[in-house]
């Protein structure tokens, strides 16, 4: 695609402007948008990028995924609904997180580059059983990933590993 | 503690000290989390919000931060002290600016803030001089660990630290450098920064002013990604690669200037002097923006050996270090007092009343010119 403004360049840059909600879109190249000090602005904070991406009123299949209207369902504990979520960009209480695990995962997908697993810090007071679930966490999605890349060697290493696992948390399981 | 304390001075980590301080200003590492059983800000009452900032201010004040903290009830608090505060960068504009009970316990020497009933319940930051994301790391980390003593963290075993927004899951850890970028800018390859920063999933915004500008040259890095990949891991590519590989683009540049464009420079500098010197009044954003060429000159000077008549001028007092010599010429610390402290909200505090925005730009002109005129 060229650049509307000096119809040489490759277009590398795609603004989207709605005004009072009429959607209209404009492709230029990196020099006449530094020309025109737009590539600057274009340096928005991710919340407001998450807002802005809420507020262009996508379907809840381009946003949630297929097969998810769950617009009506709301969370038990504070009684938060998706459409809410549409409006505000922040959840209601931690057990949304559970309730619209679903279509929550492919937002938190898309926002945090494809990761939808914790790797880091873990508080202290974390119980045994979370830390144990959290590793068997790890290994699958790790085996999702040899599975992937087809290295069939690493996905039974680590199929054993996940067996090896459950097995351990039945028996501390039956011990408690 | 009151807030014309810290408004007659600047931040220690805005003074120039710490690592690599010429390019990269500060660092900075900022925690967000959430108290389990209690549901998140936007869904809980006023009468909720005042019992868990209650709850959190208590925790904290208690804390042995080697240190003095001070509370500030951000919601009571005038609206020029609540700029101050943000100019200062010990909170956020949201929380500034946010609705009900909500409050920052701040230690003096202003290293560490933690902001209560921001977006999130608790949002704890560390701030040093320079390149320093370790010792930050090091240090929220046992600040978090202490606080975690008192309290007990929403956490999942999938998504980690549970945050009102998903965009800050997992870790909940926003790493940001600010850096001074003048030669980019003015050789005009800023925008391959912005675009390479956002090839790694980085985000970029102004340090001073309003919105996206960045007033004054000075930009603010920092991670969008906070999920699938550890602190650690995100602290040592900051640390090792990303900022590393900035702070050569930006000497690149510098060099360019040195080498083949010493006319541009020159330029730059005689004009930002010649205004600062004469002008009566002066915006916020004309002054960060002339401040930041003088601040080129004086680093390029001190750290690369920049020599041209106009540098030698503004370095006397770098190059001679005569204090006999009564013309001295202008230090960086003028230049860094400069920046902060004619800051719209700043200059009224220091002056002692709100004033319109003519009359900041007559105080601000005034400021300024008695200080570049001094000792030349």
């Amino acid at each position: 695609m060229q650049c509307q403004i000096c119809n040489k360049n490759d277009a590398t840059i795609h603004l989207t402007e709605i005004v009072d909600g009429v959607r209209s879109e404009m492709h230029i190249c990196e020099n006449c948008a530094q020309d025109q000090g737009i590539a600057v602005k274009s340096q928005i904070p991710l919340n407001e990028l998450l807002s802005s991406l809420l507020a262009v009123q996508p379907t809840d299949e381009e946003l949630f995924g297929p097969s998810e209207k769950m617009t009506s369902t709301s969370c038990s504990n504070c009684g938060f609904t998706l459409d809410q979520f549409r409006k505000e960009a922040v959840l209601g209480c931690p057990y949304d997180y559970e309730v619209f695990e679903k279509p929550l995962r492919r937002l938190i997908k898309k926002a945090q580059n494809g990761k939808t697993t914790h790797c880091g810090k873990v508080p202290s007071k974390t119980s045994v059983g979370t830390k144990k679930q959290m590793k068997l966490i790890t290994l699958k999605q790790r085996l999702d990933e040899a599975l992937q890349t087809e290295d069939y060697e690493l996905a039974a290493k680590l199929r054993d590993k996940i067996k090896k696992c459950e097995t351990q948390s039945k028996t501390t399981d039956k011990k408690i | 503690m009151k807030l014309t304390d810290l408004s007659n001075d600047i931040n220690e980590w805005f003074s120039g000290s710490g690592p690599l301080a010429d390019i990269v200003i500060s660092s900075r590492i900022r925690l967000a989390r959430n108290l389990a059983g209690y549901k998140f800000l936007s869904r809980c009452s006023n009468a909720e919000k005042s019992q868990l900032l209650k709850k959190l201010r208590d925790v904290l004040m208690s804390l042995e931060l080697g240190e003095k903290v001070f509370y500030i009830s951000v919601d009571r608090a005038p609206v020029l002290n609540r700029h101050f505060l943000v100019e200062r960068h010990l909170i956020s504009r949201h929380h500034a600016f946010g609705k009900g009970p909500r409050g920052a316990v701040i230690a003096e020497k202003e290293f560490f803030t933690a902001m209560i009933n921001e977006e999130d319940h608790l949002r704890i930051q560390v701030l040093k001089g320079g390149l320093q994301l370790s010792k930050c790391a090091e240090q929220i980390n046992h600040i978090d660990d202490m606080i975690e003593q008192k309290v007990s963290y929403a956490f999942s075993p999938r998504y980690g630290y549970l945050t009102a927004c998903p965009t800050n899951l997992g870790t909940a850890i926003r790493v940001s450098v600010m850096l001074h970028l003048p030669a980019l800018k003015i050789t005009g390859q800023i925008e391959k920064f912005f675009n390479a920063a956002k090839d790694m999933n980085l985000a970029v915004r102004g340090l001073f002013g309003e919105g996206t500008e960045a007033a004054g040259d000075f930009y603010q890095i920092s991670n969008q990604v906070t999920l699938g990949i550890s602190e650690s891991d995100i602290i040592t590519q900051f640390e090792n690669v990303i900022i590393p590989e900035i702070v050569d683009y930006e000497n690149a540049a510098r060099n360019q200037l040195l080498s083949e464009q010493m006319d541009l420079l020159d330029d730059k500098i005689s004009r930002a002097m010649a205004l600062l010197r004469n002008a009566h009044l002066i915006s916020s954003q004309e002054a960060l923006f002339l401040l930041s060429h003088l601040r080129l000159g004086l680093n390029m000077c001190e750290n690369m050996g920049a020599s041209s008549p106009v540098i030698d001028t503004l370095c006397k007092h770098t190059r001679q270090g005569n204090k006999a010599d009564k013309r001295q010429g202008i230090s960086i610390a003028t230049i860094n007092r400069l920046f902060m402290l004619t800051l719209p909200a700043h200059l009224q505090l220091n002056y002692g009343k709100s004033l319109d925005a003519t009359h900041r730009d007559a105080l601000r002109a005034q400021i300024i010119r008695s200080a570049l005129n001094q000792g030349l």
